[in-house]
């Protein structure tokens, strides 16, 4: 995946003079502004998109249960859910709806979306969450490793498994995976998040999260985690490898720039070691664009959960968004969907100002 | 990033096309992983244009010339060298037929993204404005959402749910088209923004040449150098999303047609039962298919870049006083 | 692998690196002891030997021979400045010093630092010989120092990578060569990012952490050449203090003969690898033996005020002139919140055909945007600017466009000036086919050649793409593009800052004997006084945008009258040692009288 760092974008002619740059805190306060007003564009934009991209096909209703009703039935669905109205009073209700956080209900099985996702959303959390860490864990260190080593063997050792875990698809992964240790070896279980009884068990504590390795400490069983914690490795190290491999290319190819500057020159010059430059000087300044990318990241992974849960049968958003798609529940597709451009772009955001954080240059 | 001394422009043009320059000039295991990768991909290309010729049955072919039928979850076998699905169709044939599939719409989304992403880049980076600004803001949207979602929601558009094989390849092609037209138009909005500061182009601009000349003449073929390399990123990047768009049932149908990600979203029940061909075969298609594109586009991004081109090495001797003798190996 | 954790990591590093025991143990009145004899204890010998020097580059056209046996030495408590152009190998050879190659290089011969050869000597033991016997100050001061970092961390860095410090001993000996240097508020500004020190200052702080370390031998890498004159003088006369104050040796790396006359104690001359004349700096500059020499002496451009008038009939004075300028502002819009950035304030000034306009400031002044505002690339926001008869304030376009043919524009920077993807006479013959004097290119290639002759390239280089021809070949081609459409107003943009001292004479006769033949009127903009005062009748001398002095050469180069000029003037180095002595010393009286 190719990485532009977000200045190049930046449209700003430059001036044929060097200017010196404002001084004064206020540099970051008004970068965060920036960012965060730039969330409402894109929502707005991604929500538009699949409005009317959905409307193309005539009405969610119709191309899902229409076949199932009378004409008069379907007239009166349609009715009742205001699907007979002009194309423009809808979308202007449909985004005042958003607005309110209202992002409609499945016509298939008549669930708010908002309902949803948050019964559904921790499970892809906590998904999301343990393929970062394993992305993060080998990822990070093994790319600065590549740097350092450049162009002997471990670092074409570790260039080709990136990019092989980058070359096989999430699913086929999975299977594979499954297929050795599942079926073959029989260590670790086929799917789902937990075993049937423990699932019980999490489902029906008092406050669940539905993020179940939370619960599961709660229960403080150390079964009960254990449980949750096998079922969690193979879809884990599925997701997370292959973001781990795209981690490491980007990480080696960042640091191998800041590695070649002049500042690391110079400090090379004065005696430091390699490994310290490597770690810390030619890091720090390759750590803005990697947590940019982060960002876009995340964004893979919620795409990529969604075949990962298929995989697995991991029940969180994904599984549910395919569920409705076979079903044809347009409905639910673009609720789910606007709801997912909205977790996007805040992360994103998040992600920004993180890494504005980091850059002194912005700060001060 | 492409370094134009690499290329002697008054040598003839064959020698100076993109993945040719390359091959000529590098050396080692870059050479080595370039040539991986061309020979990847041309035999994949081989093998779709002559699928017919090479796959022993048609890939929605559920009996033998015999009328016999074809056994379901059949094992490896003389007569199924790859074995057979549990619907009955050849796994051989329809890995075969697959290569077709994905070749044909990666051709086809990657030459229509490209063509969009660079005219609408080139424009919007010269001439600014709110036009670019608008642009930027969309590309960036679309940019950053889970691609693979977006292209199921175009697919469902575009094929309304029928899976016929053109209208597949069609919705399947367009919908990588929308999710990647944003990638080309930043790359070639940030060259673009980047050329209208060059001297050479405010050297126009002082002559009064007209907008259109100056983009045409000194800002797009000036701003394309880093396309090869994109490309082939986004040409593996597509095909997993094809494989992706397949896998959950957005792909085309199998007697439409034979798609990977299709025969894999069959194959996942296989597995718990130890069935292995169904899904290993099409899968290490596509890995194969990705790695040949990937490498061609990692080896491109090394050589191009001067600082990271390996060069032939000079064999020689230091010594402490003087005399440096050097055999040059460099031609 | 949060951040806090690194930093963690890292600090537990320092001082405890196992293989440098005996470095740990190194106590503090060892330094002592250093730095009060001066340098090395040994009396006379030389702190730095570099004997039969090779380096040779493996380039994608094949072996390049950078240095092809070079021999120096670096006697304690002296400057040494090495001197030459592009090419020469001269900063090949003070990087092989430290050894500071890429991997693409192959190193020959010796060098020995503090008794130890540098090239053979195994990593661990180079690494502790860098900074300790030998340190270095690079040439761009805002690349040389890691912009996430603070000044004092990295200045801090260099100490406890030789082991035996603490951090706050570190933090304190970064504080107090920061106020060595001269650096303001050193206990506050010790904690402040690179980015909020300007250029000259960034430079100090550089020469602060080479200084820390109390290097035997302090190698700086054309330390000035990207500081404006001002500056540029004020870095000198810290390098000078290190010499007398810190005993440190120098070896000065430079292509700037006023710079070598105003620091240096001994010069060695390097042209194509090899050092071609070596000799104390007054008798270098007073009696030059190698021809080389004789030549880069003779191309310095030097400040004589009498060129302008004397080269031509005076210019009329009622002629109306092609630009006129009354309180011209220009500003930049500054972004979201933060104030409008002036960059011109309220500006007169007029060219008259056939005369030439120097313009000159150092960065910041405005004198390229005024330049650019002239040629219609950049809009002016206040005042009048009347071009060839076109009010440029809220101009539009197409009222502007028929004067475009009168005008031509010669860039800075010879890389870019020109498409790399069209051949020389492509790019020439685009005025040509612009404005339809010709059909296409192939058409225009008599005219082209005709150009070509009138800058001296042979016809056949039309042919050839922008890369193939050396920088002073492309600004070359660069004034025959300009001069094609025979424009009656040329702006030259700084057009021989990026070139060789040789190769800019060389330009600068070319431009002059142009002017004379074709008579156009110019703006010639520069930071180099000297260069300008060889060029123009009249003179303009800007400062942060304002316009403080303007008249004609002999005028302002003779009697200047505004503050900044006089001290403009009296910075800038001459290639004359005595000379340069002298003109040091008024620097120091106009800067004591108060500024």
């Amino acid at each position: 995946m190719t990485v532009i760092p977000p200045e190049a974008i930046e449209s700003e002619p430059t001036k044929p003079q060097a200017q010196r740059s404002a001084k004064g805190g206020g540099g970051l306060g008004r970068y965060v502004l920036v960012r965060f007003l730039l969330i409402f564009p894109t929502v707005f934009i991604l929500v538009t998109l699949v409005f009317f991209l959905m409307r193309v096909i005539g009405n969610p209703i119709t191309a899902s249960v229409g076949g199932r009703l009378t004409p008069s039935q379907l007239q009166e669905r349609l009715h009742a859910a205001g699907y007979d109205r002009p194309v423009f009073v809808q979308y202007l209700e449909y985004l005042g709806n958003i607005v309110r956080g209202d992002f409609g209900t499945t016509s298939t099985d008549n669930r708010p979306i908002t309902e949803i996702i948050v019964t559904y959303g921790g499970a892809t959390a906590e998904l999301v969450f343990y393929a970062l860490i394993v992305a993060l864990l080998f990822g990070i260190p093994l790319g600065m490793l590549a740097a350092y080593v450049r162009d002997k063997w471990p670092d074409v050792l570790f260039r080709a498994l990136a990019i092989l875990t980058y070359a096989t698809p999430v699913f086929f992964g999975g299977l594979l995976l499954k297929l050795v240790f599942s079926v073959w070896l029989g260590w670790l279980p086929l799917g789902d998040r937990a075993s049937t009884r423990v699932s019980l068990i999490l489902d029906n504590i008092p406050g669940a999260t539905g993020i179940y390795i939370i619960d599961a400490l709660r229960t403080g069983n150390a079964q009960v985690i254990g449980d949750v914690l096998l079922h969690a490795v193979l879809p884990a190290l599925t997701l997370g490898l292959l973001t781990a491999g795209i981690f490491l290319r980007l990480v080696r190819a960042n640091m191998i720039g800041s590695l070649g500057s002049e500042y690391v020159d110079a400090a090379r010059s004065r005696g430091v070691r390699e490994s310290r430059l490597v770690r810390t000087h030619a890091f720090r300044p390759a750590l803005v664009p990697i947590i940019t990318v982060m960002g876009l990241q995340i964004a893979m992974l919620l795409g990529g959960s969604v075949l990962t849960e298929t995989t697995f049968g991991w029940r969180g958003l994904g599984f549910e968004l395919n569920q409705y798609l076979s079903a044809r529940d347009f409905v639910a597709v673009q609720g789910i969907v606007a709801m997912l451009a909205v977790i996007v772009a805040v992360t994103n955001f998040v992600v920004d100002v993180v890494a504005a954080f980091i850059d002194p240059r912005v700060r001060f | 990033m492409a370094d134009t001394s690499l290329v002697d422009r008054h040598e003839p043009l064959w020698k100076r096309l993109p993945v040719v320059v390359q091959l000529r000039k590098s050396t080692g295991w870059q050479r080595g992983m370039l040539v991986t990768g061309v020979v990847i991909c041309a035999l994949y290309l081989v093998v779709a244009l002559a699928a017919p010729l090479i796959a022993p049955y048609g890939f929605g072919q559920l009996q033998g010339a015999d009328g016999q039928s074809f056994p379901r979850t059949g094992s490896p076998s003389p007569e199924h060298i790859w074995g057979t699905t549990v619907g009955g169709f050849d796994v051989f044939s329809r890995v075969v037929f697959g290569a077709r599939t994905a070749v044909l719409v990666v051709v086809v989304a990657v030459v229509v993204s490209i063509t969009i992403g660079v005219i609408l880049g080139m424009v919007s980076g010269y001439l600014g404005g709110w036009l670019d600004r608008i642009l930027v803001v969309v590309a960036d949207a679309i940019y950053a959402f889970p691609s693979l979602l977006l292209a199921i929601v175009v697919s469902i558009v575009i094929s309304g749910g029928n899976s016929s094989y053109s209208g597949g390849i069609v919705a399947a092609a367009i919908s990588i088209t929308v999710v990647y037209v944003p990638q080309y138009f930043r790359v070639v909005r940030a060259e673009a923004v980047r050329l209208r500061n060059e001297a050479f182009v405010e050297s126009a601009r002082v002559l009064g040449t007209n907008p259109w000349r100056i983009m045409t003449r000194h800002v797009l073929r000036n701003s394309t150098r880093s396309l090869p390399l994109i490309l082939t990123l986004n040409a593996s990047d597509a095909i997993l999303t094809l494989a992706g768009l397949g896998f959950l049932g957005f792909g085309i149908g199998p007697t439409a047609g034979a798609e990977w990600g299709y025969d894999l979203s069959r194959a996942l029940s296989d597995v718990a039962s130890g069935v292995w061909w169904t899904g290993v075969f099409p899968g290490v298609a596509i890995v194969v298919l990705v790695l040949g594109v990937t490498f061609i586009g990692e080896s491109l991004n090394d050589i191009s870049d001067p600082r990271l081109r390996a060069r032939r090495r000079l064999k020689q001797l230091v010594s402490r006083r003087g005399a440096t003798s050097t055999e040059g190996a460099a031609a | 692998m949060t951040d806090a954790a690194q930093r963690l990591q890292a600090d537990g590093d320092d001082g405890t690196s196992g293989s440098s025991d005996d470095r740990a143990s190194r106590s503090s009145d060892d330094r002592a002891s250093r730095s009060s004899t001066g340098r090395r204890s040994a009396d006379g010998a030389p702190v730095a030997v570099v004997d039969d020097l090779t380096v040779t580059f493996a380039t994608d056209g094949g072996a390049v021979d950078a240095v092809r046996g070079v021999s120096l030495d670096v006697r304690p408590g002296e400057v040494l400045a090495l001197v030459g152009e592009s090419g020469s190998g001269k900063s090949v050879t003070a990087r092989s010093m430290l050894r500071l190659m890429p991997e693409t290089a192959t190193l020959g011969g010796a060098v020995y630092l503090d008794g130890t050869d540098v090239i053979s000597v195994g990593a661990q033991k180079l690494r502790e010989l860098r900074g300790t016997a030998g340190a270095m100050v690079f040439q761009e001061p805002s690349t040389a120092l890691n912009p996430v970092f603070t000044v004092g961390w990295q200045i801090a860095e260099g100490l406890r990578a030789h082991g035996g410090v603490s951090k706050k001993e570190a933090r304190a000996t970064a504080i107090d060569y920061l106020r060595r240097v001269g650096i303001p508020d050193p206990e506050e500004r010790v904690d402040h990012y690179p980015h909020q020190f300007s250029g000259g200052q960034k430079q100090r702080v550089v020469i602060a952490s080479a200084l820390a370390l109390e290097p035997s031998v302090i190698i700086a890498d054309e330390p000035t050449t990207a500081l404006d004159v001002t500056v540029q003088a004020e870095i000198l006369d810290l390098l000078r203090r290190c010499r007398d104050e810190f005993g440190a040796a120098i070896v000065i790396i430079t292509h700037n003969m006023g710079v070598v006359a105003d620091l240096a104690d001994r010069v060695a001359v390097m042209y194509q690898g090899e050092v071609v004349e070596e000799a104390p700096a007054a008798q270098l500059f007073a009696a030059p033996q190698a021809d080389y020499t004789k030549r880069l002496l003779a191309a310095v451009p030097r400040l004589e005020a009498s060129t302008g008038t004397a080269r031509r009939a005076a210019i009329a004075e009622d002629v109306t002139p092609l630009v006129s300028a009354r309180g011209l502002e220009i500003e930049y819009p500054g972004r979201l919140g933060s104030p409008a950035f002036r960059a011109v304030k309220g500006v007169d000034l007029d060219i008259r055909p056939g005369e030439v306009l120097g313009l000159v400031g150092e960065s910041g002044s405005g004198k390229t945007t005024i330049g650019r505002a002239i040629a219609g690339l950049t809009r002016i926001t206040g005042g009048s600017l009347d071009v060839l008869g076109t009010e440029m304030l809220g101009y539009r376009e197409r009222d502007f466009k028929r004067h475009r043919k009168d005008i031509g524009f010669v860039f800075q920077d010879p890389a870019t000036s020109f498409n790399p993807l069209l051949t020389i006479a492509e790019c020439v013959a685009e005025p040509l086919v612009v404005h339809g004097a010709e059909r296409n290119p192939r058409a225009a290639r008599k005219r082209v050649d005709e150009l070509l002759e009138a800058v001296q390239l042979p016809a056949a280089y039309g042919d050839r793409y922008p890369h193939e021809l050396s920088g002073g070949q492309r600004q070359r081609a660069s004034l025959a593009r300009s001069l094609a459409l025979r424009p009656k107003l040329l702006i030259a943009d700084e057009p021989t800052s990026a070139l060789d001292v040789s190769v800019q004479a060389r330009v600068l006769e070319l431009f002059l004997d142009l002017q004379q033949d074709l008579g156009f009127a110019s703006l010639f903009i520069s930071h180099d006084l000297a260069v300008v005062g060889a060029l123009s009748d009249r003179i303009a001398v800007l400062y942060r945008g304002d316009m403080v002095e303007t008249g004609t050469t002999a005028q302002v180069l003779g009697a200047p009258q505004h503050p900044y000029t006089q001290r403009l003037l009296a910075s800038l180095p001459v290639p004359d040692p005595a000379e340069q002595a002298e003109r040091r010393r008024t620097l120091e009286a106009l800067e004591r009288a108060g500024s």
